[in-house]
C-alpha cells in the first residue's frame, strides 16, 4: 500500500496494521519494531510516516459523555468532525481546535494542537484530563496531569513516538450559537498588523491572513479576523455540500501570479478598515475543509507548510527579515497565517510558545528547500523553532536548537524502550 | 420512543442494522450472549445518534430462558429482527453429530422459539414487525454447505408461514436472503468480490424494504436471479455439479 500525509510528500510503501480490540493491538505492538501510529493523515509531513504503520482511524468509538460536566470520552480514533455532528446541535463545542476538523483525536493530541484561541486557551492538552496509552510491552497506562505526569508531558505533542494512544477524555464548551461575530480589520503593514493583533488580544478567536508578495512599506500587511461565539441560540448544525479538487492540478497552476492574483482579491475584497461579519463554525474556523482535497491545487509533486514560531521580543524584527526574503524569492505562497500565542506549556515537544507564528504553503520545487533553509537561519538566529507536525524536512541540529526538552523526551524514549518501537521518517532525520 | 430488537446482536450484519435504525431515530436492545462485549457499541451508537440502546444478556439456544428475558423487556419493542447465525463446518458436521445439531438449533430451533413468544406479543397486540435473517444457501442444498443450508431453508418456511399467520393482525413478516457479505463469519473464505455486499450495503437494504414492508428480500438484489437460475437446474444435472 503506497500512503502519504496531508501534503502529498514524501509517498512511500508501507505495511498498514488495524486492530479492533486492545489485545490485538498487544500482539501488533509486541511483534513488530518500527512503528508508528497513523490517524486520518492530516500531518503534513513525514511524521506519521514509516514502512510500518498502526492504522487507528477504525478504532473510533464513542465511550461515554457526561453531560453535567461537558467531558466526553472517546477512543482515539474519533475525528473533530465526527464530535462536532454530534454535540454542536446539543450545544457543546470543542475548547481547542485546530484549522481542520479532519484530525483524529489521537492525532490532536501527538502534535498537542492549537486554534485561534491559544492566547487565551492555551493548546489541545489543556482540554485532556486523561488518556490511556499503549507503552512498547503492551501495557496500559493512564496519564494525566496529576498521573504518570511525564508520559503525559511527553506524548502530548510527542508525535506518536511514545506509544499508542487508545481513548481520551476530552472536556468540550458549552455555546450558546454556531455562530461567530467576526470582526475584520484592514492593515497596511507589519507594525500596523502587531498593533491590531495588541489591541484586540482579548479576544476569543484571532488570526490573520497576510499577503506574502507585498513589498516594500507594504510589507506584513493583513487581514485580522477576531470574534467570538454569538448568544442566537441557533445550533443547527448540519451537512454541507462541498467542493472537491477532483485531480492534482498541473504543476504550473500555481506561480507568482496566480497567488498574487489571488491575495490581491481576498484583501480587495474588503473595503473597510474594521467590518463586522456574522459567520457559522465552519466558515470561521475550517474554510479550507469546505473544498475536498485541497492538497491537489499544489499538483502532484506535493506541498509543504513551513510554520515557524517566534518569542515576542523577537517577532516583529524575524518576521520583517523572513517575510522580505519570502518576497524576494518570488515563490508563492497561497496561505500565509500569523497569529499572537499565548504562555508555552510544559510538554517536552509542544510547538507553542509566547510570540508570533507564521505558517506558510509552499508546492515542493527545485530550490523550495534551499529557500527554507535559509528561513531556518533567520528563525534559530530569532530564537524561534519549527512545527513538526508541518514539517518534512528540517535538519537535527535545526530541530535541537528549537526544542530545549528534547533530550529529557530521548531518555524518556530510551527508559520505555520506545526508541526501538516507534519511529517516524522524521523521527530518524531529527534522530529524536 | 420505539425500541427495535435485534436478536443476536454481535454479527457485523447485525451491528450495521443496529446502527441503520438508530440513525433512522429508533432506540435499540441489543440482544446477544456475553452481551456486556457490546457496551462500547452500544454506548457508541447511543452518543453519536441520542437514543437508548440497552444490551439484553440472550442465548439462543437456552429455550427455557427465552420467554422470561422477553416478559423483561419493561417497553416492548415494536419491531424484532433476528440476525442470529452459525455457519459451522460442513465436513465437520458430517462426522460429528454435535456440530450439525449445533448449526440446526442456533439457525433454527433457537430463533423459532424466541420468535413464537414475540410473534404472539404482537399478534395480540396488532402491531409490530418481525425481520428474518435467512440465505441464500436455504434455496438449494448444495454439498458445500448444506446442513447450514437446510436450517435456513427450514427457517425461510417458518418465516413464510408466520407472513401467512400474521397477516391479518398486521403484524408483517419480511424475509431477509443475502448471498455473499463481508463479515467475520465469511473471513477467510475466497468471495468473489463483485457478488459480495458490505455490511452497511445489506443494512440500507434491509431498512428500505422493511419500511415498505417488502416479503422477501434478496441482497444484494442481483441474487433473486442468480438464486432463480439455480433453483431451475434440473436434479439430474444439478448432483454433477460442484457448487
Amino acid at each position: 500500500m503506497k500512503l502519504q500525509s496531508w501534503g502529498n510528500y514524501p509517498i512511500i510503501k508501507n505495511e498498514s496494521f488495524s486492530f479492533n480490540q486492545e489485545e490485538a493491538l498487544k500482539k501488533i505492538i509486541c511483534n513488530h519494531n518500527e512503528m508508528i501510529p497513523y490517524g486520518n493523515g492530516r500531518s503534513y509531513g513525514d511524521s506519521a510516516l514509516n514502512k510500518k504503520i498502526i492504522n487507528v482511524r477504525p478504532h473510533n468509538f464513542f465511550l461515554n459523555f457526561d453531560e453535567s460536566k461537558g467531558l466526553l470520552h472517546i477512543q482515539s480514533g474519533v475525528l473533530l468532525s465526527e464530535i462536532l455532528n454530534i454535540f454542536v446541535s446539543r450545544g457543546w463545542f470543542l475548547k481547542v481546535t485546530p484549522g481542520t476538523k479532519f484530525i483524529t483525536i489521537g492525532g490532536a493530541i501527538a502534535s498537542d494542537v492549537h486554534g485561534k484561541n491559544h492566547h487565551i486557551e492555551g493548546c489541545f492538552s489543556e482540554c485532556v484530563e486523561e488518556f490511556n496509552l499503549m507503552l512498547p510491552d503492551g501495557k496500559i497506562v493512564t496519564c494525566s496531569k496529576t498521573e504518570n505526569v511525564e508520559l503525559f508531558r511527553a506524548t502530548c505533542g510527542g508525535m506518536g513516538l511514545t506509544g499508542v494512544i487508545l481513548d481520551a477524555k476530552i472536556i468540550l464548551k458549552k455555546i450558546n450559537s454556531k455562530h461567530i461575530d467576526q470582526t475584520t480589520i484592514k492593515t497596511k503593514n507589519l507594525k500596523e498588523t502587531f498593533e491590531a493583533f495588541e489591541k484586540y488580544k482579548d479576544k476569543q478567536y484571532s488570526v490573520a491572513w497576510i499577503d506574502c508578495l507585498a513589498k516594500g512599506d507594504t510589507i506584513g500587511k493583513c487581514l485580522l479576523m477576531v470574534g467570538d461565539f454569538d448568544d442566537d441560540r441557533d445550533l443547527s448544525y448540519g451537512l454541507k455540500k462541498k467542493l472537491n479538487i477532483p485531480f492534482n492540478f498541473p504543476s504550473f497552476a500555481l506561480n507568482t501570479l496566480s497567488v498574487k492574483a489571488f491575495n490581491w482579491l481576498y484583501y480587495g475584497k474588503v473595503r473597510k478598515l474594521v467590518s463586522k461579519q456574522k459567520v457559522d463554525i465552519d466558515t470561521f474556523f475550517y474554510p479550507l475543509d469546505a473544498i475536498d482535497n485541497w492538497n491537489r491545487i499544489y499538483g502532484k509533486n506535493g506541498f509543504t507548510q513551513y510554520q515557524f514560531i517566534l518569542p515576542k521580543e523577537t517577532s516583529f524584527k524575524g518576521l520583517e527579515e523572513i517575510l522580505k526574503s519570502i518576497s524576494n524569492s518570488g515563490k508563492g505562497s497561497f496561505l500565509a497565517v500569523l497569529k499572537l500565542y499565548g504562555k508555552a506549556n510544559e510538554n517536552y515537544l509542544s510547538f507553542p510558545m509566547e510570540g508570533y507564528s507564521l505558517a506558510l504553503d509552499f508546492k515542493i520545487e527545485k530550490g523550495l528547500f534551499e529557500l527554507l533553509d535559509e528561513l531556518d537561519k533567520i528563525v534559530l538566529k530569532n530564537k524561534g523553532r519549527i512545527y513538526l507536525t508541518k514539517d518534512v524536512r528540517i535538519s537535527k541540529a535545526t530541530f535541537e536548537q528549537g526544542y530545549p526538552f528534547i533530550n529529557a523526551f530521548r531518555n524518556l524514549r530510551e527508559k520505555y524502550k520506545m526508541n526501538k518501537k516507534f519511529n517516524s521518517l522524521q523521527s530518524k532525520r531529527v534522530e529524536i | 420512543m420505539d425500541y427495535i430488537l435485534i436478536i443476536g446482536a454481535k454479527s457485523d450484519i447485525a451491528k450495521a442494522i443496529a446502527r441503520k435504525y438508530a440513525e433512522n431515530g429508533y432506540n435499540l436492545y441489543l440482544a446477544a450472549r456475553k452481551s456486556s462485549e457490546l457496551q462500547n457499541f452500544a454506548n457508541d451508537i447511543s452518543i453519536r445518534n441520542d437514543k437508548k440502546v440497552k444490551c439484553i444478556e440472550l442465548d439462543i439456544l437456552d429455550y427455557e430462558s427465552h420467554q422470561s428475558i422477553y416478559n423483561s423487556l419493561i417497553e416492548k419493542p415494536i419491531g424484532a429482527i433476528s440476525v442470529v447465525g452459525y455457519l459451522g463446518e460442513q465436513e465437520k458436521a458430517q462426522n460429528d453429530f454435535e456440530e450439525a445439531k449445533m448449526i440446526i438449533d442456533t439457525n433454527y430451533t433457537g430463533v423459532v422459539s424466541l420468535l413464537n413468544i414475540i410473534a404472539n406479543d404482537f399478534e395480540k397486540h396488532k402491531k409490530g414487525f418481525i425481520v428474518g435473517i435467512s440465505s441464500v444457501a436455504g434455496d438449494r442444498g448444495r454439498k458445500s454447505n448444506f446442513i447450514y443450508g437446510s436450517a435456513k431453508s427450514a427457517f425461510t418456511t417458518y418465516l413464510s408461514g408466520l407472513r401467512n399467520r400474521l397477516f391479518s393482525s398486521n403484524v408483517h413478516v419480511m424475509t431477509v436472503k443475502p448471498g455473499f457479505v463481508a463479515t467475520k463469519m465469511t473471513e477467510g473464505l475466497d468471495l468473489p468480490k463483485k457478488l459480495t455486499a458490505q455490511t452497511e450495503d445489506v443494512a440500507q437494504d434491509v431498512f428500505n424494504s422493511q419500511q415498505k414492508a417488502k416479503n422477501i428480500l434478496y441482497t444484494k438484489w442481483f441474487w433473486r436471479w442468480i438464486m432463480q437460475i439455480i433453483k431451475n437446474i434440473p436434479e439430474f444435472m444439478f448432483k454433477k455439479l460442484s457448487l
